[in-house]
């Protein structure tokens, strides 16, 4: 097999950022597919686009921007209703420790 | 030993004021109950669209006008990627490859010497929502969203500044800017205005940048300088004992006196950007920036140098009178009425009067709260008043006595003099007996002036004003004495 595209603590690393966790054989498993998604899309390497500009977005338009004048929010126990947790108004979460003490 | 030398990047997040959100039309009041201004967008559920609001985009390409930043014609937000609990949707909309604003700069004045400090962006992004440890049982945090796609721009500055008296003068100036354009209301406290700093040591005369650290929580300008010198020594010690400065997110106690690492950020800064596939480019054409370039409001370094040319003020009346942009336009309004009102009376002499009177009278009944700013009495009632001192219906003494009264009762100063009689004494007889009376009731002061002791005229002036309760014109006090008291 040729040099994969994509090394397994590459691999590692993406799931670490995106909090997935993995067993071997799953990295491993994920390693082969990215490796021929990433070989498909080497394709596109072939062709000359020195001089086509980058697309940023799938249709050609510039973005529409909206006035600045208030809207009616939505209502706070409805939107609470659907947290696993709340308290105090607030979306309760683990608590978060930012600093070594 | 040879000396390290500092190198500083301080990265700015500037609330902007728009009324509404940046991507939505939640409003952006501080101090709502938790949560109240929330909706799909802002709360990042799926399937909601954001759409980019007008009035914040042009004050961020007012900002980097103001400090002299190419505007891009076409801009991009892009998804900057992380996991915390102030971001719901996982992702903060930003800018990141072609930003709003590029390549600017910030002059500034550290004891006398004038520098350049580049800014290498301004872009647009929306804020996270806030954090409160702790709160209710304590063993949780509590996620409040009003706050979070709040409009801020990020001010990023080169690396130019090499100390922290260098980041205080850059912070304080760049904040007056921004307050006086009206995009920003320069509250540290409440966190609308909020700094972090890139700080790394290097031996001097290396030109190869050390080992940053990224300091967070810099919440006020006596913070920013305690912090930096504070960083700058750890990592002193640090190299000095055959140490390595890490590079880490640190965090200023200020209750503590130190920078502390912050755990869990190492992985933080892989963001993994990639354009937003929500939010088409934003374009500007050259004439809509050439359009908001001619209503930028004027600078308040400019606005200073003028008052100094053409108002009279000294540098120091101007720097007062221009610390927050609504004491700025009382002066401007204030120096404007009392010129046109007094006969004759040239800008600079009426912005001269005006200047002084609003720093020894109307400056200690002010209060400001971020942009706005609370006034006793308006512009032209001040005007008003100095009008009538200039007319000589009464004298300066008076003034301040009607002044207070003004701020009391909220009536004009006419109406004032006319009910209390604060009308100067300019009555020619009036003021002949009042002096006589003093001079019979005072021989032995006569007796020294007639001596040749004529310094004894300021006692015999002294009188004449208690007597009337100061609303003697002190002129003609001056005048009926000497005449009086040099009549053979």
């Amino acid at each position: 097999m040729a040099e994969p595209k994509i090394k397994l603590d590459e691999v590692l690393h993406v799931a670490e950022l995106a909090r997935l966790q993995l067993s071997d054989d799953e990295a491993r498993q994920m390693q082969a597919q990215l490796d021929s998604i990433l070989g498909y899309l080497a394709e596109l390497d072939e062709l000359d686009v020195s001089d086509v500009e980058p697309t940023f977005h799938s249709i050609p338009m510039d973005a529409p921007l909206r006035r600045d004048v208030p809207v009616p929010c939505s209502d706070r126990s409805e939107i609470l209703a659907e947290a696993p947790e709340s308290e105090a108004g607030g979306f309760a979460v683990p608590l978060v420790l930012e600093v070594d003490s | 030993m040879a000396g390290y030398e500092p190198v500083i990047g301080l990265e700015v997040h500037a609330q902007m004021r728009s009324r509404t959100k940046l991507f939505c039309g939640c409003p952006t009041d501080y101090g709502a109950p938790p949560n109240e201004h929330t909706c799909p967008v802002c709360l990042g559920l799926p399937g909601a669209l954001p759409v980019p609001n007008e009035k914040a985009i042009e004050l961020a390409v007012r900002a980097g006008l103001a400090l002299g930043c190419q505007v891009a014609p076409h801009s991009r937000f892009a998804r900057k990627n992380y996991f915390y609990p102030d971001l719901a949707k996982g992702y903060q909309i930003s800018q990141f490859e072609l930003p709003l604003n590029e390549k600017g700069h910030l002059d500034i004045e550290v004891e006398g010497e004038a520098k350049r400090i580049g800014i290498t962006r301004i872009h647009v992004e929306e804020d996270a929502a806030k954090n409160l440890h702790g709160i209710g049982s304590g063993a949780v945090t509590l996620v409040d969203f009003n706050r979070a796609g709040t409009p801020l721009i990020e001010i990023v500055s080169e690396p130019d500044l090499r100390g922290a008296d260098e980041a205080e003068a850059y912070l304080k100036k760049l904040r007056d800017i921004l307050m006086f354009i009206g995009v920003n209301d320069g509250n540290l406290e409440e966190g609308s205005f909020r700094c972090d700093a890139n700080v790394s040591i290097r031996p001097a005369g290396q030109t190869e940048l050390g080992t940053r650290a990224e300091l967070k929580n810099i919440n006020s300008f006596r913070f920013v300088k305690k912090a930096i010198e504070h960083e700058i020594a750890r990592q002193e010690g640090v190299l000095q004992g055959g140490g390595e400065v890490v590079q880490e997110t640190r965090t200023w106690l200020e209750a503590q006196n130190k920078t502390v690492s912050m755990r869990g950020k190492e992985e933080a800064h892989d963001y993994r950007y990639f354009p937003d596939p929500d939010l088409p480019p934003l374009a500007f054409d050259a004439k809509r920036i050439e359009a908001l370039r001619q209503a930028l409001p004027e600078l308040p370094e400019a606005k200073r140098a003028r008052w100094q040319k053409d108002l009279g003020l000294t540098e120091y009346d101007a720097g007062v009178l221009s610390a927050h942009p609504e004491v700025a336009k009382y002066f401007e309004a204030a120096a404007e009425a009392l010129a046109k009102r007094a006969d004759k009376m040239k800008a600079s002499e009426a912005g001269k009067k005006v200047g002084n009177f609003i720093q020894s009278e109307v400056l200690r009944h002010v209060s400001t709260d971020g942009l706005s700013a609370t006034f006793p009495v308006g512009p032209s009632a001040v005007a008003g008043l100095l009008a009538v001192v200039e007319d000589g219906t009464i004298n300066g003494k008076i003034a301040k006595k009607v002044f207070a009264t003004m701020v009391d009762t909220g009536k004009s100063a006419r109406a004032i003099i006319d009910e209390g009689g604060f009308a100067q004494v300019t009555d020619k007889g009036a003021i002949e007996d009042e002096v006589r009376r003093v001079l019979e009731a005072n021989p032995s002061q006569v007796q020294q002036y007639k001596g040749g002791k004529t310094g004894v005229l300021g006692f015999f002036v002294g009188q004449v004003m208690k007597a009337t309760q100061g609303a003697a014109n002190p002129k003609m006090v001056n005048e009926t004495l000497k005449r009086l008291l040099d009549a053979p």
